[in-house]
């Protein structure tokens, strides 16, 4: 069972949260201006990395705040919890995030 | 029974404590300290089973935990039946009753035993080979041949009656193993203050050190190391101590789940919970489970009466039992020399016989000749005579090219027999840890940890005691962030092996029966035959042989079967890799794993503030999502049927009482609650006037239906949202998510009120008389209170938010008190209707009356795959939104395009034939197979206010096919229906405006 650092409450166990995908996705601003492939892609392209991820998660059973997290999809080590509209706090995330992720070259 | 094979003296059995128990009936007697397995030994019974696919008699292997073939029904009461249990673990006590399994009709004379004569015919993948022709074999013939040959042990047949407990922990450093390794690591944790955990599978802790009886510790003996330890660590408030507790599963993030075994021991276990599961969530773990040795592979090793070498010194030394008078250990490696040694000294007739040359052993050679005992250097063993118990060992000279010379029959009753050693990397593994082959102990060891964890000791592949006590103190100390380093000194450990995988034979290797996997039968030729046939990973070997698949999961085998493989594909064993460890180590209890979650307290259970009401007039209940919701109030000798159809009356003509409190229900306030609205409802909302209701219907971004209900505004800034009784966490969750993620910048609060207001739905023509009354400050009149809106004021002196809305077609009012008020008004609305022939209905009754009106039910009518315009309510839309939850995927090209399920009504020919809901629909059943099904029917029942059946159904195109036949599918065949609008009653809509 995963340990996630919630920012709001700190570590809790997995069974509190609700993971909800891949984060840095955001809702377009005119979607009535998209093709059907754009929105598609919106809708229903996600990645799935062998590495670092960015994810969404929800402490669903806690606070019941979204925060954003990256997690080592091999190793499931999370490198940083993040609230929603920060960016990662830590050195080792700092290092991660120059190795920039597909979900951040379309973010 | 005497105990004839119980040793004078020794062993650390309390002899002034004897306990008796069963086996298959016959009493066994042993002392406290025993395991089933050493009583059973102490009373000379090694035939404890029957193999699992031949039915070949099995005895005792080993010891501990990896025990593959000592299977037992353990019996401790009425419903206390456990199959399965190994004897060598299973502790003795006074009325237990043991069984042994597979086969009939007993343990000596079994039928089943006829499959060791056809084993030429059981060969690797025989089901696969045998079981595929004819195809209408497999229902009738087959799988219930498979079936009843299938498993070992019977399953329980009553529940179980014992209780389990659950705990969470936390500590600094979980050690797991009590040997010398684990020991010194925790005492090297506890000293820094620490929390430790201690965990050892055993009853007492000491590992290895219980039946070294010669070992010194820093000068003194090894037993005075381990009680000083023992009583250091117990002092320590912050170590806890668990014996008979299994590490059995690693997850992420050091979650370690332990299975501690409470009363399985105990005579009398009073209260206390059976077992308890421990879910520990350490900061390091010090993995010290210790090794496992590897049986030899010769032919017929498996017969009753051959031991691993080490499980004979246990026996000798622990327990105080000889497994036989007159010992042969056969080894390829240096520790059986100290089981041969500790048998002599117990006064024993021992023989050894060594694969290695004089050259290659060590000093263990020269001690154990020393003794006067036969030491047989390069010989091997080609097989063992005795059937139910072994009465010799043929042995050969062998040459390093596997020449054997002259056969030697060595006669015996007991064998020892060692292969070497295997690492327990199990959790390690479990772990996601990376292993690593090491060839100098022929095995893998742990490499490269994922996890904040490190092994000490025999599970890291250090088999001497003084390299154990110094590895698990370092382990220990370093996992407590300490730099302290201690050295020990202790006797030498007889250590080294040479590999061997099957054991060097005249005769061919094809014929004869030489186990690896003892547990699943399966042999060296099973496993080089599965190679030939092109099996070449080892995880196919291990599907396509089961070897490794059994419930000791390849514990004794695995090496063995692996060093097969390599050998027959001439590559490394590293080039081979191993199989992947899954959880649990050992078989845990399903009772461990469920813990208190059973009964009433598998799943909590709502209830509203109407539930004792109800219970008292008699309402049978259903279930819906967590809910106990009234069902239907039969009166005596009503069924279903006719209570449905009176309460359904009573509505439409008089008036009905309907609790409705499980109605979800979300307050959105705030300055922006009204944008909020208009982002995720598919309605408008701006312009709303405060004191109205709509029906509200909400989407997923994908564009299907996702819930619905009527919204009143309370105030500019506030909405009282209700969802369905299922879907009000999954509506809040949508909102939060959107509320969150993508529009921080809206003010608006989201709060549950499900359970604050509860609600008292009045339905039908006499209504408002009923409750006129009661209300003050509303003003009832129609002119003044419309259909779809909704007033403050009070009801019997509550403040109520009472709306006039309608989900019978009725006029109709939802009452919503504060929950704790909601018993006395209903009792005072039920008074009140009494002059008006007031009926209680439940959930069957609204559901009739809704589909009457053609009113959809969110997971009925809809599956999260239909639209608004599915179901005809694409007019709720608001046109001039630009945007909302939904809005760009109404415009797919699938969502656009003809042919899609559309919400019809269907009426059978016959009107008494009610379909059944989910049947199929198609346009001519004359078509031959498969049929092309146009829709399935949603919704279906008796309407007594129509006086026929009627039902709703999703058909593609089905607006277009009003008027036209259809057919659906019914248990007689085929009825014919006509397509209709879904509106069954009061088309025009009147009544609810009364």
């Amino acid at each position: 069972m995963l340990l996630i650092a919630c920012p709001y409450c700190g570590n809790r166990p997995e069974t509190e949260f609700r993971c909800g995908g891949q984060a840095h996705i955001a809702r377009p601003a005119d979607p009535g201006a998209l093709s059907d492939a754009q929105w598609a892609e919106y809708l229903f392209i996600r990645d799935n990395p062998r590495g670092i991820h960015a994810e969404r998660w929800n402490h669903v059973h806690g606070c019941g705040r979204w925060f954003n997290a990256r997690r080592d999809t091999v190793s499931d080590r999370f490198l940083a919890t993040y609230k929603m509209g920060e960016t990662p706090q830590s050195q080792e995330s700092n290092s991660i995030l120059s190795t920039s992720t597909q979900a951040e070259a379309r973010a | 029974m005497a105990q004839p094979f119980r040793l004078s003296r020794g062993g650390r059995i309390d002899r002034s404590r004897p306990v008796r128990f069963t086996f298959n009936g016959r009493t066994v007697e042993g002392f406290h300290g025993d395991s089933v397995a050493s009583a059973l030994l102490a009373n000379g019974i090694h035939l404890v089973g029957r193999s699992f696919k031949y039915h070949r008699p099995r005895g005792i292997l080993s010891h501990g935990p990896d025990e593959p073939s000592a299977l037992l029904s353990v019996d401790r009461g009425p419903g206390r039946i456990d199959p399965n249990n190994r004897a060598s673990v299973v502790e003795a006590r006074d009325g237990l009753k043991t069984l042994s399994q597979n086969h009939w009709p007993s343990l000596e004379h079994d039928i089943g035993a006829v499959n060791d004569l056809l084993s030429p015919v059981f060969v690797a993948g025989f089901y696969y080979k045998t079981f595929m022709w004819p195809r209408k074999f497999w229902d009738k013939v087959y799988e219930p041949f498979i079936r009843a040959a299938a498993g070992l042990g019977k399953a329980p047949s009553v529940p179980d009656p014992d209780r389990y407990a659950n705990r969470h922990a936390h500590c600094d450093v979980l050690v797991v193993g009590a040997g010398p390794a684990g020991l010194s690591a925790a005492l090297a944790a506890a000293r820094t203050g620490k929390r430790v955990i201690l965990a050892d599978e055993g009853p007492e802790p000491g590992g290895a050190l219980l039946h070294d009886v010669t070992a010194e510790i820093d000068g003194r003996p090894a037993a005075e190391w381990l009680s000083a330890t023992l009583a250091e660590l117990d002092s320590r408030e912050t170590v806890i101590l668990l014996p008979r507790t299994t590490a059995f599963g690693y997850y992420n993030h050091n979650h370690v789940a332990l299975a501690e075994r409470i009363t399985d021991h105990l005579p009398n276990p009073g209260t206390a919970p059976r077992e308890r599961l421990w879910q520990v969530r350490a900061e390091q773990v010090v993995l010290a489970g210790g090794s496992h040795e590897r049986p030899l592979v010769f032919a017929d090793n498996d017969r009753p009466g051959i031991l691993l070498a080490e499980s004979v010194r246990v026996f000798i030394n622990r327990y105080g039992v000889a497994p036989g008078r007159r010992i042969v250990f056969a080894t390829s490696g240096a520790s059986a020399y100290a089981a041969a040694l500790d048998a002599k000294a117990a006064g024993l007739h021992v023989t050894l016989v060594d694969l290695r040359t004089e050259s290659e052993c060590g000093p263990e050679l020269a001690r154990l000749k020393a003794t006067g005992a036969e030491v047989l250097t390069g010989h091997t063993v080609i097989g063992a005579k005795g059937t139910k118990r072994v009465t010799g060992l043929i042995v050969a000279p062998v040459d390093r090219a596997g020449r054997c010379g002259a056969r030697r029959l060595l006669p015996c009753d007991c064998v020892g027999m060692s292969g070497g050693w295997t690492p327990a990397v199990h959790l390690f593994s479990q772990s996601r840890g990376k292993l690593a082959y090491d060839e100098t102990i022929d095995a893998f060891r742990p490499g490269t940890s994922v996890q904040a964890e490190r092994s000490a000791g025999a599970s890291r592949g250090t088999y001497d005691l003084a390299g154990c006590l110094q590895e698990g103190f370092a382990a220990g100390a370093a996992a407590a962030r300490s730099e302290e380093r201690r050295n020990f000194t202790a006797s030498p450990t007889l250590t080294g092996f040479r590999p061997v995988r099957a054991m060097p034979t005249d005769v061919d290797p094809g014929k004869v029966r030489a186990f690896v996997d003892f547990q699943n039968d399966v042999t060296a030729k099973d496993i080089t035959l599965a190679v030939r046939e092109g099996f070449h990973s080892i995880e196919h070997v291990k599907r396509y042989t089961t070897t490794g698949m059994a419930t000791d999961q390849g514990k004794t085998s695995n090496m063995n079967a692996l060093g097969i493989v390599a050998g027959q594909l001439d590559k490394t064993l590293p080039g081979v890799g191993t199989t992947t460890f899954r959880p649990p180590y050992t078989p845990v209890t399903f009772g461990a794993l469920v813990g208190p979650a059973r009964h009433a307290l598998f799943d909590p259970i709502r209830t509203t503030p109407i539930h004792e009401w109800a219970e008292e007039h008699g309402a049978l209940f259903e279930n819906v999502a967590l809910w106990r919701r009234a069902w239907y109030f039969p009166k005596s000798g009503e069924d279903l049927h006719e209570a449905v159809a009176r309460e359904c009356e009573a509505v439409r003509k008089g008036v009905g009482i309907f609790d409705a409190s499980t109605l979800g229900k979300i307050e959105v306030v705030g300055p922006d609650a009204a944008e909020f609205m208009n982002r995720i409802y598919i309605n408008p909302w701006l312009k709303l006037d405060v004191g109205r209701c709509r029906y509200g219907l909400m989407l997923k971004e994908d564009g299907y239906i996702l819930d619905d209900g009527v919204v009143a505004r309370i105030a500019p800034d506030c909405f009282h949202v209700t969802t369905t009784t299922g879907g009000a966490p999954r509506v809040l969750a949508h909102m939060e998510d959107y509320l969150q993620t993508e529009w921080p910048d809206l003010r608006v609060f989201l709060t549950s009120t499900t359970e604050q207001w509860a609600v008292i739905a009045l339905q039908g023509p006499k209504a408002r008389e009923v409750i006129a009354p009661l209300v003050d400050g509303i003003d009832l009149s129609p002119e003044a209170f419309p259909h779809m809106a909704m007033r403050q004021g009070t009801i019997c002196g509550v403040p109520t938010r009472l709306f006039r809305v309608s989900f019978t077609g009725e006029l109709g009012f939802e009452i919503n008190v504060p929950s704790d008020h909601a018993r006395a008004v209903w009792e005072a609305v039920w008074k009140a209707g009494q002059a008006h022939g007031i009926t209680p209905y439940g959930t069957e009754t609204m559901h009739v009356l809704r589909a009457e009106k053609g009113y959809i039910i969110i997971g009925q009518e809809t599956d999260g795959t239909v639209t608004p315009d599915d179901v005809g309510l694409s007019g709720m839309i608001a046109k001039a939104k630009k945007d909302f939850v939904g809005k760009r995927s109404l415009a797919r090209p699938d969502v656009v395009a003809s042919g899609r399920k559309q919400l019809v009504g269907l009426v059978t020919d016959d009107p008494k034939v009610v379909l059944d809901e989910g049947a199929q629909i198609v346009d001519d059943p004359g078509q031959p197979i498969p049929m092309r099904m146009l829709g399935h029917v949603t919704s279906s029942y008796w309407s007594p206010n129509c006086g026929r059946s009627i039902a709703m159904a999703l058909v593609a195109d089905g607006r277009a096919r009003q008027g036209r036949s259809l057919h659906v599918t019914t248990p007689e065949g085929f009825a014919r229906v006509t397509v209709v609008d879904p509106v069954f009653f009061d088309p025009k809509g009147e009544r609810i405006h009364a």
